[in-house]
């Protein structure tokens, strides 16, 4: 294994789940309690955003930004929600970091509310991810029992309740307003920002929306300080460590936690045990279904959110989706845009309508039916999509047809030429 | 089954939400015990739903068909969500698909003969490093064989007998 440090998963073991008394054993809750007594909310928004940690859900904010344009003075109420919706494909970290160590989100969220004076926090949860929403809950029941969570937090004076939300299933609940929508009990399509949620949110009250990862990082900045948490990450500008979920066609797919800025390279023959059948890669999704792929061009990129935005994609989630030699990259492509359009929410025109045109041209190509009409047909698409939609769905599932089309032009038209799949 | 659920829990539900100070946050939930106790989701369910959350049928009704895990369709005993998403499609979910609907004599949206099985596909589950991978009820199973497959349909459907 790497000599790299473990910070989220420090207390993972392989198929255990690590409860109050094994959590405080390792140090557990000692990042709430020095918030709580030593910090004001103020000085711990500033530690945050001074560690330089970015959103790990996908868009790859500044938390400590976001977290400074919350009203935390502001009386009266106020939410932080924690979002678990975690359904883009290749995604599944924050469900190993949940089955591994649940009180981790927990004090990270007390931390955050505290942060942000939020009396009151909601866990957002996606339907599949059971096993996590009865981890979470006992987690929570325990906390309670010792004094964490609810009034009056370690005699601190401040008070905050966290209740545990289980959805039913949709990717745009991942879209923080949607999801916001979907708590409310009203049809969670997205809505419109402004007002962003910082102002207007839950309920119509100041929301802070972070991801499971986001929070769970929280605790052990508090704890070691912002230099420290820089300093974890193998670029310059980059701070923290990663939690890389490998998928698709390699030898190992493990979710591994790494320093960020570790090359994709290493990734995929260290951790992924090189790709499968003795094959050679081809290409990759980085960081989940919406980021445009990668290839061997890319193999000592170090990734991190600025690298991989340089090499015109997305770290994205970081959940690396591998594909060999053998892949059609229009029938991969084809499998990601049929995902989108069936998770469209339908509200909008570019993405309802204009997703459906997207795999009606990439089934037509893929078949063998294609004609060179088709290719400027797609672009056309692709320009017409793209910032066009109400939400960053229709965005991301452009990722992969603007790189299809940039990076693997040749193999498209290949197939209109030969009037078949060149890889079936 | 001949009830949507039973009396003490739709009074259980009613407490729960005396008091709320939003009632409606509790709707998902409503429709989940719902189809947990009746296997689905019946107009009656919608109603029931909105009775118990103090809103009209139609502001239910507009949840319950958002979500693709709120079943508005007479379903099986057990629903079986396949994967079809970029992870599993590249490590064989096609096949498993094929071999599920071969075996259990359905298609997609369809219920086995005996009313065991509903076959249905899914978006990621959350389980790339296991893929290909379906989710039968709440339980997820990942690294699919063939004789995996029959393993998990053989108990499952043991444990579903009517």
């Amino acid at each position: 294994m790497s000599g790299y440090p473990r910070v989220l998963f420090k207390n993972r073991r392989p198929g255990e789940t690590l409860f109050l008394d094994d959590y405080l054993a390792a140090g557990g809750y000692a990042g709430l309690r020095k918030a709580l007594k030593t910090m004001t909310p103020a000085e711990v928004t500033a530690t945050v955003k001074a560690a330089g940690l970015r959103g790990r859900g996908g868009a790859g904010f500044v938390t400590g930004l976001k977290w400074s344009f919350f009203p935390a003075d502001q009386p009266g109420e106020k939410y932080l929600v924690c979002n678990g919706d975690e359904m883009e494909p290749g995604t599944y970290k924050d469900r190993q970091l949940l089955l591994a160590d649940p009180h981790q989100l927990i004090e990270g969220m007390l931390i955050a509310a505290y942060a942000l004076q939020a009396p009151v926090g909601y866990i957002f949860l996606r339907y599949a991810y059971e096993d996590c929403a009865r981890n979470v809950e006992r987690a929570l029941g325990e906390a309670r029992r010792a004094g964490f969570l609810g009034t009056n937090i370690l005699g601190s004076g401040f008070s905050c309740e966290l209740h545990l939300h289980r959805s039913a299933g949709r990717y745009i609940l991942g879209e923080e307003t949607a999801l916001l929508n979907g708590l409310e009990g009203r049809r969670p399509n997205p809505r419109s920002k402004p007002p962003f949620p910082a102002q207007k949110g839950l309920f119509g009250k100041p929301t802070t929306v972070n991801n499971v990862e986001t929070l769970a990082n929280v605790p052990h900045i508090i704890v070691h300080g912002a230099d420290w948490y820089q300093g974890l990450a193998l670029t310059e500008k980059g701070a923290g460590t990663k939690l890389f979920g490998l998928s698709g066609h390699l030898n190992h797919t493990p979710c591994v936690e790494l320093p960020l800025g570790v090359p994709l390279g290493e990734i995929i023959s260290d951790h992924g045990g090189g790709v499968w059948q003795g094959r050679n890669f081809k290409a990759c999704l980085p960081g989940g279904a919406s980021t445009p792929f990668l290839t061997r061009a890319h193999w000592d990129l170090p990734m991190d959110f600025d690298t991989l935005a340089a090499a015109h994609s997305r770290l994205g989630t970081a959940c690396v989706t591998v594909f060999d030699e053998g892949t059609c990259m229009v029938a991969a492509t084809l499998n990601l845009n049929r995902f989108f359009q069936r998770e469209s929410c339908g509200w909008c025109t570019p993405c309802r309508d204009g997703l459906a045109m997207v795999s009606w041209l990439l089934e037509k190509i893929e078949s063998g039916r294609g004609t060179p009409d088709d290719i400027p047909m797609l672009q056309d698409q692709l320009r017409n999509i793209s910032g066009r939609s109400f939400c960053a769905l229709a965005e991301g599932a452009m990722g992969p047809v603007e790189a299809l089309l940039r990076l693997f032009m040749d193999e498209v038209e290949d197939h209109v030429k030969k009037g078949r799949c060149p890889f079936n | 089954m001949s009830q949507i659920l039973p009396q003490e829990q739709i009074d259980a539900w009613k407490e729960r939400v005396t008091g709320h100070a939003h009632p409606m946050e509790l709707v998902v939930d409503v429709l989940r015990a719902i189809q947990a106790h009746h296997g689905w989701v019946p107009d009656a369910g919608v109603e029931l739903a909105a009775e118990i959350l103090g809103t009209t049928p139609l502001r239910v009704e507009e949840i319950a068909t958002f979500y693709d895990k709120i079943y508005r369709r007479p379903v099986g005993r057990r629903v079986i969500h396949v994967c079809d998403s970029i992870c599993c499609w590249s490590r064989g979910a096609e096949e498993v698909v094929g071999f599920l609907r071969e075996r259990l004599g359905i298609g997609f949206g369809e219920t086995s003969a005996d009313g065991c099985f509903t076959l249905l596909p899914s978006c990621c589950l959350g389980a790339c490093g296991e893929a290909p991978a379906m989710m039968i009820g709440l339980t997820t199973h990942g690294n699919l064989t063939p004789a995996r497959i029959l393993a998990i349909l053989a108990a499952e459907s043991g444990e579903a007998a009517p």
